[in-house]
């Protein structure tokens, strides 16, 4: 995460290509932007004009009446320039809102036909970044950098053709400097970017370093390592200080040496124009006139330095969306997808699959089963069988390497994603909750009724505690839904799941131990829940196991022994281990129902 | 400006930038000076303009353009000096700080880490310094810079004539006042907006980690609804800042525009009737032109301050806070551990909960004793109270015989080699990880540790050996190799008494045999305290104890213990099942 604040280069033309094309759908926004900057550089060129006007023909004449027009001229000016850069940065700014609510949406829209697989590799946090601090840097650049650059060059352009208007000797004695401070400025740019790079690299190191020795401060503590852990801060804070006492330097000399240089058109004006002034091939207001516009001269070429950051910047985000935007989404609905016309039977079978997350390393290995429409099967095993994995195969979270998974004996691969997945109702055992109410995490995205979502809550239990609540199903769940307890959160999955009606259950039974009363509340849920569906459960309590119609045990992605409860323990196999290490416990202590 | 207690957060600064008071005392006064220089060029290109009028020499125009390159160059010597010395001590208070900032980070005990986030501390070492920075730097510098500027131009300008500066001043009050407005506004909608785009991010983060929710409710057209619904939310916030932000900077330039139409228009009238000269006239509108920049910084000025101040007291919440876990007044001199403990009635509670009930336990120096027991039953927290990561009450636990509270923290802990349960590693090399807890190393010290451990193996696999970076956390070694090399990171230390809270538990059980037999012969006469699930770990301890919510509910040794039939036998059963499930193909 930290390597990514480093920068590359400033300018790539591949990635500014992509970029403009963001701007096509606004392109009559970005010309009136344009339009009216190239308006308001005129205007800013047009003042030292009236300003030499106002001395040559009005006070040199002694004219009061002329002085007061051209005032009033001068005042008209800065109204119109007022609403002019009023109207250009509003169009701007705008504009690069569009843009970022576009690649906001793109981004986002393209997470979500990402699979899971991509999930586990990517940190939540790195593609917050993307969405959001990226897509920003990027604004940046499309409101601040590229178009006030334009707006530089054209100030610069039209003030060098005023003063060779004015008088193209003096003009020419006055740009004299300008190869001057093209130099200066690019000295401090590779002073300065080099001392922002280390900067930018210290500041990185830093959060490295905070973030590892944060975590973990009681393995420093415990093995008296304060003074090493502090000496090596020590060392990262100072390159971090002397970074920026170089940068300092660079911008000490820099700003002085431009208002020198500034000075010394003055300077120049003054001797040569003046010269001028004495031979009467110049006038006064000229002069001055002059010295305005050697003022105004020198500000842009200095500004434009700082944009090459914001430059830099750009293009490492730049880089980074456009990679996020091109990883191809792995699970797709295949070219001849079907839906089928009737809703979903429930029949299931898996058919010699074999199933790895990487290479070879095999998880699952010529897994064969069927569940007819209606029964129920539970799934069991230790620790790395490859339960969890089986069902996450159903909904095609990943897809399988060998055999075939068949619904209603059609392969699941060449379903509609969205008509499969609707078919399952999934309950994991890590319960996640979305921040919002009781309510919203029921429903989810889903046109339900109320009424369903209360019968829903009504039906697995979670009614009574509901109604302890002041706002009963309108109660606030916050992110992750840590103020419930385990087992509320447990029914409040139920409750997700059978208000949504699907066709199949899956549920992945959670292990954490809860007390007696919500034990048999999740019990009867459970049961609620199998009623009239095909259900596929990764079981953990005796209970659930025994109302299952079969159990399918698994044993090192093996599927090894399939049968009632009853026939399995007969077998003396593994699953006679299992119950002796598991589940005999469970037939004491919980009272039954 | 620094008024009411308002301030008084601020306070702690005085200490910091009191170091280098000489240099920043210099560096004002070279705000001072170089102002001067500054505000003299105007006149002098103010003479030189009237002297057009009257008969000059080319010899005449070229000193007054020497005069102002000098003057340029002085102002500009000057200058350099004032950022490099004000602006220079700014970072090297930053650096002092950071550096306390950490020194104080490392006293505080676990539990001040567990209460707070380890990216909150993090932003407050480095984005709210930054802003507390910007105060006494950039903010000082230009407010200073502001004040001289303003007072000496309007002098200037006064000297000049006072009926035409009154009226150029006019509409500059008006624009330090829209700073504020405009500021104001412009803040409250900039917080406004940063409190809808940390919105936006939670509900992408939401959306991420719920991604299988997501999928499986078949919701990606609903999320996106909804984030479509945020985004243009925070769009629209965006386009009422751009509405305020497109006037306020076109206002500001229309203000000064004001007072210069005001000088050309009034001055040039006084010029025609020979109040002032063309000179003055010219210089006057230079003044100008010197103000305004100054006169918009200062409302910037204001909102650094603001902010700073604002940093400030959260920095201070990291400093202000006591570390429970130090040296008490009272401590034994020239101790040294031997490794006999001892927990005498101890009764322990965190965060409101009692976790120890109770527990009386003798170890003698050299045993080895072994504690299993359920989830959350307290034997961690038991074992963490020996190197104090937890205070344990006064007179509770004993370490050959003295208070532990009166041993000085870094003797005890140096005597302990302490292995916790989740092994963190620090993203360096395999070397440097073990040898992170002794003075110095030598090879052969290193690859010993390692051999007891079991890792030496693995490692003299590796391309670079020792010298294999082993990532963040430790990622590209597997759990049982990270464990392996957090043990030999403590046997390294050769420690009187070593603590392995379950750190076995991704070994495998035959590697497991080894580094235990080869730890026995490491830790003759030396105090080994054991936490495991495992019967394998704990069956050749000289004493097993059984914790169950916080209490000592079964004691003896692995014989006697199957013997009494209770939660230790129950558990050794199980294990032989599992044994014989992970042998069955």
């Amino acid at each position: 995460m930290q390597e990514e604040e480093v920068l590359g280069r400033a300018y790539d033309s591949r990635l500014m290509r992509r970029l403009i094309t963001y701007l096509r759908p606004y392109k009559a926004y970005v010309a009136l932007a344009l339009l009216l900057i190239l308006f308001e550089s005129a205007l800013e060129v047009a003042f030292p004009w009236l300003t030499k006007i106002a001395i040559d023909r009005y006070i040199a004449a002694g004219n009061m009446g002329g002085l007061a027009t051209i005032a009033g001229v001068y005042f008209l000016l800065l109204l119109i320039r007022f609403g002019s850069a009023s109207a250009q940065t509003w169009v701007l700014q705008n504009t690069g809102q569009k843009i970022m609510y576009d690649m906001r949406m793109q981004v986002f829209r393209h997470l979500h036909t990402l699979s899971p697989s991509f999930f586990d590799k990517n940190p939540v946090g790195r593609l917050i970044t993307r969405v959001v601090t990226d897509v920003d840097v990027l604004n940046e650049l499309f409101s601040a950098g590229i178009v006030s650059i334009f707006g530089d060059i054209f100030v610069l352009f039209g003030i060098m053709v005023a003063i060779m208007v004015l008088n193209w000797e003096l003009g020419l004695v006055t740009l004299s400097v300008v190869p001057l401070i093209f130099v200066t400025t690019a000295i401090f740019r590779i002073k300065a970017r080099d001392s922002y790079r280390r900067v930018r690299l210290a500041i990185a190191r830093i959060n490295a370093f905070l973030q590892e020795h944060i975590t973990g401060m009681p393995v420093v503590q415990l093995y008296n390592r304060e003074r090493k852990a502090f000496g090596k801060f020590d060392d990262i804070n100072k390159e971090h200080l002397g970074a920026n006492l170089d940068g300092i330097l660079a911008y000490a000399w820099f700003y002085p040496a431009i208002e020198l240089l500034s000075s010394v058109a003055v300077a120049l004006i003054i001797w040569y124009g003046g010269g001028q002034v004495i031979q009467g091939v110049l006038t006064l207001g000229a002069l001055v006139a002059f010295v305005q516009y050697s003022n105004r001269f020198f500000q842009p070429i200095a500004d434009m330095s700082e944009k090459y950051n914001i430059l830099q910047s750009a293009m490492a985000s730049s880089e980074r969306l456009f990679k996020l935007i091109d990883t191809p989404a792995a699970i797709v609905n295949s070219p001849e997808a079907v839906v089928p016309a009737q809703p979903p039977g429930g029949d299931i079978e898996f058919r010699n699959v074999w199933f790895a997350y990487n290479d070879d390393d095999w998880v699952l290995r010529d897994v064969s089963f069927q569940v007819k429409a209606g029964e129920s099967v539970a799934i069991v095993g230790h620790t790395g069988a490859g339960k969890t994995t089986t069902t996450s195969l159903l909904t095609r979270f990943y897809d399988i390497q060998k055999g075939e998974i068949r619904l209603d004996g059609i392969n699941i691969a060449t379903l509609d994603l969205d008509y499969l997945r609707s078919s399952f109702a999934v309950v994991l055992q890590d319960v996640f909750l979305f921040s919002g109410t009781m309510e919203s995490n029921i429903r989810l995205g889903s046109p339900i009724p109320r009424e369903r979502i209360e019968a829903a809550a009504e039906d697995v239990n979670l009614a009574p505690f509901l109604r302890l609540l002041p706002a009963g199903l309108d109660h606030p769940v916050n992110e992750r839904g840590t103020t419930l307890s385990a087992g509320q959160r447990q029914l409040l999955a139920f409750a997700r799941a059978l208000a949504h009606d699907p066709r199949i259950l899956v549920l992945d039974e959670a292990t954490s131990s809860v007390d007696t009363e919500t034990e048999i509340q999740i019990r009867r849920a459970i049961e609620r829940l199998m009623e009239g569906r095909t259900s596929i459960i990764i079981a953990h309590r005796l209970s659930t196991i025994q109302r299952c119609d079969k159990i399918v045990v698994m044993h090192k992605g093996r599927v090894r022994e399939v049968g009632t409860h009853q026939q399995l323990l007969a077998q003396r196999g593994i699953y006679y281990k299992l119950y002796q290490l598991q589940y005999k416990d469970q037939e004491v202590g919980v009272p039954g129902d | 400006m620094l008024k009411s207690n308002k301030w008084r957060d601020l306070s702690r600064l005085r200490f910091y930038l009191g170091q280098h008071r000489s240099r920043l005392a210099a560096g004002f006064a070279c705000v001072f000076i170089t102002n001067i220089f500054l505000l003299a060029t105007p006149l002098v290109t103010g003479y030189a303009v009237d002297s057009l009028r009257e008969s000059v020499t080319r010899e005449k125009l070229a000193s007054y353009a020497a005069v102002i390159i000098g003057l340029a160059l002085c102002e500009g010597l000057f200058r350099f000096f004032m950022r490099r010395l004000i602006i220079g001590v700014s970072r090297q208070a930053e650096y002092a700080i950071r550096n306390d900032l950490f020194t104080h980070l490392e006293t505080l005990p676990v539990s001040f880490f567990q209460k707070n986030k380890t990216g909150d501390l993090m932003s407050r070492v480095t984005n709210d310094l930054s802003n507390v920075r910007m105060l006494f730097g950039p903010g000082v510098m230009y407010t200073a810079n502001t004040v001289i500027v303003a007072v000496f131009a309007v002098l200037l300008m006064l000297r000049i004539n006072w009926q035409l500066t009154l009226l150029a001043l006019l509409p500059l009050p008006l624009v330090s006042l829209s700073v504020r407005h405009f500021g104001k506004r412009i803040h409250d909608l900039t917080e406004e907006s940063q409190g809808k785009l940390a919105d936006l991010s939670a509900r992408v983060q939401e959306s991420m980690a719920g991604i299988r929710v997501v999928k499986a409710f078949v919701q990606e057209k609903h999320e996106i609804a909804e984030f479509e619904r945020m985004n243009r939310g925070l769009v629209e916030k965006n386009r009422e800042l751009i509405r305020a932000q497109s006037v306020f900077y076109p206002t500001m330039e229309l203000m000064i525009g004001f007072a210069v139409v005001v000088v050309i228009w009034a001055g040039g009238r006084q010029v025609i009737s020979g109040a002032i000269s063309l000179g003055d006239f010219v210089a006057f509108n230079m003044y100008l032109g010197r103000l305004s920049w100054p006169m918009i910084a200062l409302g910037w000025v204001v909102n650094l301050l603001e902010r700073g101040r604002a940093s400030m007291q959260r920095l201070n919440y990291i400093l202000d806070t006591v570390p429970e876990v130090k040296d008490e007044s009272v401590t034994v001199s020239n101790f040294e551990v031997q490794g006999g403990i001892e927990f005498r009635n101890l009764n322990f509670a965190y965060n409101g909960t009692q976790t120890l009930r109770n527990v009386s336990l003798t170890i003698p120096k050299g045993k080895t004793i072994a504690i299993v027991g359920a989830t959350g039953s307290g034997k961690s927290t038991l074992v963490q109270l020996i190197p104090r990561l937890y205070n344990a009450p006064p007179e509770s636990l004993f370490v050959d015989g003295v208070p532990i509270e009166r041993i000085p923290l870094a003797t005890l802990r140096k005597a302990i080699g302490f292995i916790p349960q989740d092994t963190f590693l620090f993203g360096e090399t395999i070397r440097e990880n073990i040898a992170f807890g002794v003075e110095s190393a030598t090879d052969a010290e290193i690859q010993r540790a390692a051999d007891i451990s079991n890792i030496d193996a693995d490692v003299q696999e590796f391309p670079q050996k020792y010298d294999t970076l082993v990532g963040e956390r430790g990622i590209t070694l597997s759990g049982g190799q990270k464990q392996r090399t957090a043990i030999s990171r403590a046997v390294i230390r050769d420690p009187k008494i070593l603590i392995l809270d379950d750190a076995l538990s991704s070994v495998d059980t035959y590697t497991e045999e080894q580094i235990l037999r080869q730890l026995k012969q490491v830790m003759r006469n030396r105090t080994s305290i054991l936490i495991s699930h495992r019967v394998s770990t704990v069956k050749e301890a000289d004493e097993i104890i059984v914790l169950d919510a916080g209490q000592i509910v079964e004691r003896g040794t692995h014989a006697e213990l199957l013997r009494q039939d209770g939660y230790y036998a129950e558990l050794h059963r199980k294990q032989l099942l599992e044994e014989e499930l992970a042998v069955s193909e």
